[in-house]
């Protein structure tokens, strides 16, 4: 008992050594965390290993790299960015541990870019009672945009529903009369997606879903097989892109595959398939970003650079495009803040919007809307790339119809960086 | 320094109880835990506020599955499942009525009725059979939490409404209180169970089941309620966890962190409290330590994977070095030898 009682008070007072002794190094600067006049710390959750890595992984680099390029500028208000990537292995539970670390160890001021429908979920109310600017969160949940709920929550991609609406009208137009089906992500992605596709199509013929933690859609495909599906609409991350088209093809299961953007990059869904990826073609998905076969386009030049120069010359696939981009799109954000940097600074400057960036449609940012771009362009897989095809759409989440977007796309500033 | 502070604790305990024990009632380490932790979440920063809240809620898992297997003998791979059923009737029942005393309630009566029905059956097994029979409840969460997922909302899991913590205390230093009653409570009530009669009749059926039967120890009994009160244990953690990351889903209870326990109270010292609370600290410092080691090393990938070997490293080096765990260690005559 002796021993019992020495270990017990041991431990605690080693315990209590160690966590008295770490303390200071996490203490902030100046009034707002994680700012100083040298230095602004932003951090992310993101999936660098376990189910959602394939692609997505490559995000956060591509983010960091044009950061580097922005600083090795000067920075921005001669603050530097520094980017602190957490990885959470897309584990809502590991997504809660490591947001409070980066908001109360390391004193981030802002939270740009979490990945994560799920995920991001998880971690909404600690950061709202922090006060911590949730800026650009890599999902298309509608649930980013509550204003009055999460004042300081913002969207990036187009939301699901508003996906949903646009691939459901690509169906509706030119697969009229065949039997669509649905498999979708068992959490509020495949939920916001089918939604989304149901406004415009009505309900599908089959539905499915499927779980991240269980990498089998064989029962699935069988049951759209079953069904008689001739187009199946996917709302799945790129690894469950490829497991389903794969699946498919094995049961002699052929039809029309429409995807989800964010599953739907031809590079890593074909590295995912191995010598099995000519199954890629004909696919058809949506984007809102420029392509990365898009050689002549500026913005991909600029990109492209910057991936080379900083990134270690990365594959270049549709997710160091989108790295890139929320990248230019806080840097604007940041520009726009100006130069006495606050929290509610920034939230307040993302609301003003007015961005002009690498997005073939606008960003929908204002007091009330706090979602990300509103629409996206309908791409096809044709000889292992993805080229777009007809024009940019947008529409709402609600029962608005899906417009063709006429405006012409900017090129970006002649250094690369958006000046303020 | 530690036997000057026991020995002034032994004799409040010896003019109190008038000499009828030697050893100090397991109060005063409630009670010295509660003081030391009040202090602590009083200088700690936020972050390491929560880090020791999670801290709390292992350990009240730890300390009833040491119980379970180190006194009684049964290897249970499933307590992460039953901490998976206590918070989610947490969640649940919080959401429902968001009354924080009433879910705790609910979270250990459901788990221990689960602790029940798998202590019945585990009762009948033996070794690698009860083994399996555990492992199989622990895998089997996330698929129940698909197949009904108008409930359990899938792998998205539940968020949970709390209220605000009581005037001016911060959330986190909320949750280590919170986390640490629920801790310091549930090691002292077992602390005094294993004392007595149940803490003999455990041992005797771990020992020689024969031999215990023959003395007149029910050993199904003893061994089915072992397993509920390492049951409710595991479910009054759960909540704790739950609080803790305001939300519930299958990836906070996955297999590994079954395993996880089992290896911490191995690692801990098997059967003694002050292990488990070894075992607990090594679960929130070893990630951490992973973490560190993964992001000095520039390698954001190893990060995931780290801390799996670093405690695999860990359990071999004190198995070889302390076969007794980190709590049989002597640090006393350590300290006495190096003088």
């Amino acid at each position: 008992m002796k021993r019992t009682t020495a270990v017990f008070l041991a431990v605690l007072l080693f315990a209590g050594a160690c966590e008295g002794s770490s303390s200071k190094s996490g203490s902030g600067g100046g009034s707002v965390p994680g700012v100083t006049d040298s230095e602004v710390v932003v951090g992310t959750h993101m999936p660098l290993t376990g189910p959602a890595a394939a692609g997505y992984a490559k995000i956060s680099p591509a983010t960091k790299a044009y950061f580097d390029f922005v600083n090795a500028g000067g920075g921005i208000h001669g603050r530097k960015i520094t980017y602190q990537v957490k990885d959470d292995a897309y584990n809502p539970a590991t997504t809660q541990q490591v947001v409070r670390e980066l908001v109360l160890q390391d004193k981030v001021f802002a939270i740009l870019n979490g990945l994560g429908t799920a995920t991001h979920s998880g971690v909404l109310d600690f950061l709202k009672t922090n006060r911590v600017p949730d800026l650009f969160v890599a999902s298309g949940s509608r649930t980013w945009n509550q204003p009055d709920k999460y004042p300081q929550t913002f969207g990036f991609n187009p939301d699901y529903t508003v996906e949903g609406k646009i691939l459901g009208s690509y169906v509706k137009q030119n697969l009229a009369g065949k039997r669509a089906c649905f498999l979708g992500q068992d959490d509020d992605f495949g939920r916001d997606s089918l939604a989304g596709i149901e406004k415009i199509l009505g309900p599908v013929a089959a539905e499915q879903s499927y779980v991240t933690s269980s990498p089998n859609v064989g029962p699935q495909m069988g049951a759209l097989k079953a069904a008689g599906c001739e187009v199946v609409l996917l709302a799945t991350i790129p690894g469950f892109t490829a497991l389903s088209i794969g699946t498919a093809a094995k049961i002699g299961f052929k039809p029309q595959f429409v995807v989800s953007n964010v599953g739907a990059d031809p590079a890593t869904v074909s590295k995912a398939l191995g010598a099995a990826a000519p199954l890629l073609e004909g696919v058809v998905s949506a984007n809102y970003l420029p392509l990365t076969t898009d050689a002549p386009n500026p913005w991909i030049q600029l990109f492209k650079k910057v991936n080379d120069q900083y990134n270690g010359g990365a594959e270049f696939d549709n997710n160091v495009v989108y790295g890139m981009s929320v990248a230019y799109l806080f840097v604007q954000s940041l520009q726009a803040a100006g130069r006495d940097l606050t929290r509610d600074g920034i939230t307040a400057a993302v609301r003003r919007n007015g961005f002009q960036g690498p997005g073939l449609v606008p960003l929908r940012f204002s007091d009330k809307d706090h979602s990300g771009y509103g629409g996206q362009q309908l791409t096809r897989i044709e000889g292992g790339k993805a080229v777009f095809f007809g024009q940019a759409w947008t529409t709402d989440d609600a029962d608005g119809a899906v417009q063709p977007y006429t405006g012409q796309p900017v090129t970006p500033p002649q250094n690369g960086i958006p000046a303020a | 320094m530690t036997d000057v502070r026991e020995k002034r604790a032994t004799e409040a305990v010896q003019s109190k109880a008038f000499k009828r024990k030697k050893t100090p009632h397991p109060i005063w380490y409630a009670v010295a835990g509660a003081v030391l932790v009040a202090a602590l979440t009083h200088y700690l920063p936020p972050f390491r506020n929560y880090q020791l809240a999670t801290v709390g809620a292992y350990f009240t898992v730890t300390a009833g599955l040491t119980v379970l297997t180190g006194l009684n003998g049964q290897l249970s791979l499933g307590h992460g499942a039953l901490m998976a059923t206590g918070a989610y009737t947490f969640a649940l029942a919080q959401n429902r009525w968001l009354a924080l005393p009433l879910s705790f309630a609910a979270a250990l009566l459901v788990t221990t009725l689960a602790g029940v029905v798998i202590g019945l059956a585990a009762a009948r097994l033996r070794g690698p059979y009860l083994a399996g029979l555990t492992l199989a409840v622990a895998v089997v969460v996330p698929s129940v939490t698909s197949t009904f997922d108008d409930t359990f909302n899938s792998d998205m899991g539940l968020s949970i409404a709390l209220d605000p913590p009581p005037g001016a205390v911060a959330m986190e230093q909320w949750q280590a209180w919170l986390c640490w009653t629920g801790a310091l409570i549930t090691a002292l009530l077992l602390a005094v169970l294993v004392r007595g009669r149940f803490g003999r009749d455990l041992r005797a059926v771990r020992d020689d089941e024969t031999a215990a039967r023959l003395a007149g120890v029910h050993v199904a009994r003893t061994q089915v309620l072992a397993f509920v009160v390492s049951a409710a244990c595991a479910g009054l953690s759960g909540a704790l966890f739950a609080v803790l990351a305001q939300s519930v889903s299958p990836g906070a209870f996955p297999l590994t962190l079954s395993l996880f326990l089992v290896m911490a109270i191995v690692i801990g010292g098997l059967g003694r409290l002050a292990g488990a609370l070894c075992g607990a600290v090594l679960l929130v410092a070893l990630p951490a330590l992973a973490q560190t080691a993964g992001e000095r090393s520039g390698s954001q990938r190893l990060e995931g994977n780290l801390a799996l070997v670093i405690f695999g490293v860990v359990l071999v080096v004190v198995m070889l070095a302390a076969p007794g765990g980190l709590a049989s260690l002597r640090l006393s005559t350590i300290f006495r030898r190096k003088r």
